[in-house]
């Protein structure tokens, strides 16, 4: 399938750039007319991939995040946010809820808010080369 | 983003505004924790009135003060919850954590 429209954008993973990242893909994604409900979700969903980026794939250094957002047929969006971190040794425990491999204060629920706010999340990672997030929405928009 | 933080009798309640995220979690953190350790409330009453964002990082800070009070013997109150964050306070299912209360305060 074709994109209709595509943006990317590069940052370095520091904290001060999660508001950044989530405000950035948010205000793409307004050409589609989201409610506010369907703004938050695609904000909030976009703040967990990215802190993730920040909090453990570059635990100790700083690394960079690259992050696309897609639109196909003026409905869609596909938003990538990728890192070349440490990576994730097992995906499917990673995303159960409430598993985190740092504790303390982490809850354990990135990947659940991803999947409950958005249609689709995809995980891709290999050991010691990165992680892609792929997150989609089909947005519904105010008038149906 | 600094937390405003008011007594009453053992209640402390703290007036939570802007967003929270993984950024600025440490920091209202800080600020609450030093205020817990010092007074020691019976009570702590968050506020989320002026909170126009939060993530899984602000269910982490919410889980965190909830454990540290429980060790002090303390309760959670948590108030005046926005649209916009109740559907990630339920996912998280932080209602177990303490009491909700509807309510206004100004201040
Ligand atoms: N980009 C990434 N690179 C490396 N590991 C990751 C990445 N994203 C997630 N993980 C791993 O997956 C686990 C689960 O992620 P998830 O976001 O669900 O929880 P968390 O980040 O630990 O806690 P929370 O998001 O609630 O603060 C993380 O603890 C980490 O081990
Ligand atoms: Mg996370």
């Amino acid at each position: 399938m074709k994109s209709t429209n595509e943006m990317k954008l590069t940052m370095e993973s520091r904290s001060v750039n999660e508001g950044f990242a989530r405000v950035a893909v948010t205000a793409f994604t307004a050409q589609l007319d989201p409610t506010i409900e369907e703004i938050n979700d695609i904000k909030t969903a976009v703040s967990e991939a990215v802190t993730n980026c920040i909090v453990h794939a570059y635990p100790e250094t700083v690394g960079r995040i690259y992050i696309s957002a897609s639109i196909y047929d003026n409905l869609t969006v596909r938003i990538k946010i990728r890192d070349s971190g440490v990576g994730i040794p097992d995906i499917k425990k990673a995303m159960e809820p409430l598993y985190t491999s740092l504790g303390g204060e982490r809850a354990g629920l990135g990947f659940a808010v991803m999947e409950s706010f958005m249609d689709k999340v995809r995980v891709r990672s290999v050991p010691g080369k990165g992680t892609t997030v792929t997150l989609e929405k089909k947005i519904r928009g105010r008038d149906e | 983003m600094a937390a405003r933080i008011f007594y009453e009798k053992d209640t402390m309640t703290v007036f939570l505004d802007g967003e929270i995220d993984h950024h600025s979690a440490a920091i209202i953190r800080a600020g609450i924790d030093e205020a817990i350790l010092a007074s020691r409330p019976g009570t702590l009453v968050l506020d989320f009135g002026g909170i126009t964002f939060m993530d899984s990082s602000g269910i982490g800070l919410v889980m965190g003060r909830y454990r540290l009070l429980r060790a002090l013997g303390g309760e959670l109150v948590m108030t005046n919850l926005p649209e916009s964050i109740s559907k990630v306070m339920r996912l998280a299912g932080l209602e177990k954590l303490g009491r909700i209360e509807e309510r206004e305060v100004t201040v």
